[in-house]
């Protein structure tokens, strides 16, 4: 201890003092300040980064979720519209069936009763034309009857058996 | 064949000197410089451990045994005597003559100055002390030189890596050595002890210490022979600052925990009070100093033992094996005390940021 | 240090240093083995609480001394 305390020496205890202090002074100001500050700025800057990059990460994944989605939607989209044509495919081609069906009808339906009025006139006619001829046989029986009753008779038989009408 | 062997062992310091702390093996004593012999008893080597350990007012590189003369330069002397006296160390004669300086004359005794007549006669107090007075002595001494020099070597380093900042986040050469130890000392050191909120206001104190004491005991290792941190006046300022620091930034808490500690009987209130304050005040900064002091005196003393060795031992196993054993095992200490120098910086910068964060620290009411 | 008694003081702080500096020692290694992971935790309070016990030790050589 007595050694110790006269090794001691008060002149470069203040000396050390004094270079300490404006040591530690500049070197506040010229380093160790700047340094921190650099240091913080530029772990500042990566965690920034990091956070960024975080960021656009999340940002990616929604963007590719949105994507899915929206080809999802037009996907779905397009099988609607696709079953919607087939549809309306299917519709048409019905209702042009029964379209073609109803003016067939109608045509068959037409043709008959053309068929039925045509048969009516061909009748007509033929009831008139039988009528005429019948007035032609009673004519030709009437002239024959005045000869011969009993042939006119059998004339006038065999006229009308021979006159048939369908 | 003796000038053999004394070559050899010049071969071997410088050798070792490279690695280590210095030991010439000639006279830097001024008592022996009137037998013109080599150093070459334990008693002498002690003498000349003990010189080395302690400052000196002149920057001796290198001393010629046989002629006495010594290679190096002078350093300012600054002296507060009634009024200031400027001159150079250069008047002593390293220790052999009496400087005058305004009409008073000064001498150099065990690398200290005291104040004699003109005939430099140093009074015995009889305890082997002499009764001289002293004059407060400001000089420039070796370790102040040391001090100034690892001042400038920072201010250059580390204005260099933030100027590098300039030009770029990334530093480049060796800033990228020194980032990672400024950003050690604040996440290794700072951060955990003192707290997240609080560190930066020490981070100029700690980070100024912590390389202060690593390159003063990195150039204590190197062949000048600096021995600043092994100087307890130069820890004690350190020690000091750190009591300051931490006395000064003490929160409400650290008071009221330090001298009315709640939740203990009244009585004994007052006596922790006197314990926390003296362990503060003097235990703390007390055992940050003694321990810089300790281990730096101890591992020089040890490294120069170890060169000393290859004097001691040469009558037993001749020049070459002796210098060889003292070459491997001062090379071994030396390797150790690389690693006590930055345990030491570390441990101080740590205690000391502990110590701050315990007085800084703001507990929890419960 | 030049008094007999003196060096037997130093001799018994060096002893009493150099069991708890094993006992701390010792125990870091344990628990470094224990928890490989803490390592670098256990690693720091093992340096101060050595750091302390060496500033007493050191203390007490230099008030004996």
């Amino acid at each position: 201890m007595d050694q110790l305390l006269n090794d001691f020496s008060p002149g470069l205890f203040f000396m050390q003092a004094i270079i300490l202090v404006i040591l530690i002074l500049l070197m506040r100001k010229f380093a160790w300040k700047p340094i921190l500050t650099s240091l913080q700025d530029r772990e500042d800057g990566i965690q920034g980064a990091l956070d960024a990059a975080e960021a656009a990460k999340k940002e990616m994944q929604n963007l590719k979720a949105d994507n899915e989605r929206i080809l999802n939607e037009a996907r779905a989209q397009r099988d609607s519209m696709l079953k919607e044509a087939k549809e309306l495919k299917e519709n048409m081609i019905t209702e042009a069936k029964e379209e073609a069906q109803a003016q067939a009808d109608k045509i068959i339906v037409q043709a008959q009763a053309t068929i039925a009025s045509e048969k009516k006139a061909a009748l007509a006619e033929l009831k008139s034309n039988v009528a005429g001829l019948s007035v032609e046989i009673a004519e030709k029986v009437v002239r024959q009857e005045l000869s011969n009753k009993d042939k006119q008779l059998e004339l006038v038989e065999s006229m009308l058996g021979e006159v048939t009408l369908n | 064949m003796k000038v053999f062997q004394r070559s050899l062992s010049y071969i071997a310091i410088v050798l070792i000197a490279i690695s280590s702390a210095t030991l010439q093996a000639s006279s830097g004593d001024e008592q022996h410089q009137s037998t013109g012999n080599p150093i070459d008893t334990k008693e002498e080597i002690q003498a000349y451990i003990k010189h080395h350990l302690q400052d000196s007012h002149d920057f001796v590189l290198y001393t010629n045994g046989e002629t006495g003369h010594h290679v190096g330069f002078p350093l300012p002397i600054i002296l507060w005597d009634g009024g200031l006296q400027v001159f150079m160390s250069s008047k002593f004669h390293h220790g052999e003559t009496v400087a005058e300086s305004n009409g008073n004359y000064y001498k150099l005794y065990h690398g200290k100055i005291y104040k004699t007549d003109a005939a430099g006669t140093i009074h015995d107090d009889g305890h082997g002390h002499p009764s001289n007075e002293k004059p407060l002595d400001f000089s420039i001494t070796k370790s102040v030189v040391g001090m100034l020099l690892t001042g400038l070597l920072m201010l250059l380093l580390f204005s260099s890596l933030a100027k590098g900042y300039k030009k770029g986040p990334i530093p480049t050469g060796i800033a990228r050595v020194l980032e990672p130890l400024v950003i050690y000392v604040r996440d290794e050191i700072a951060k955990p002890n003192i707290g997240e909120k609080k560190y930066r206001k020490f981070m100029g104190f700690l980070l100024t210490v912590f390389f202060f004491i690593w390159i003063l005991n990195l150039l204590g290792l190197t062949p000048l022979g600096f021995n600043v941190t092994g100087n307890i006046a130069v820890t004690a300022c350190l020690g000091i600052f750190t009591m300051v620091i931490y006395m000064a930034s003490g929160s409400k808490d650290f008071w009221q925990h330090t001298l009315w500690m709640p939740g203990v009987p009244v009585i004994l209130r007052p006596i922790l009070a006197v314990i926390e304050l003296v362990g503060f005040i003097l235990i703390k900064p007390f055992s940050l100093l003694v321990r810089l002091y300790a281990n730096i005196t101890a591992g020089h003393f040890v490294v120069m033992s170890l060169i000393a060795l290859m004097i001691l031992m040469k009558a037993k196993f001749g020049a070459v094996g002796a210098t060889g054993m003292s070459l491997v095992l001062s090379l071994f200490i030396t390797v150790i005390e690389l690693l006590v120098a930055f345990l030491q910086a570390f441990i101080f910068t740590m205690l000391s940021s502990l110590f701050i964060g315990m007085a800084v620290e703001e507990h929890d009411h419960h | 240090m030049t008094g007999t008694l003196n060096l037997i003081g130093a001799g018994l702080i060096v002893i009493g240093g150099g069991i708890g500096l094993g006992l701390i020692g010792g125990k870091a290694m344990e628990s470094i083995a224990r928890q490989p992971e803490a390592a670098g935790k256990i690693q720091t309070a093992m340096i101060i609480i050595g750091a302390l016990l060496e500033g007493l030790a050191f203390g007490a050589l230099i008030l004996g001394s």
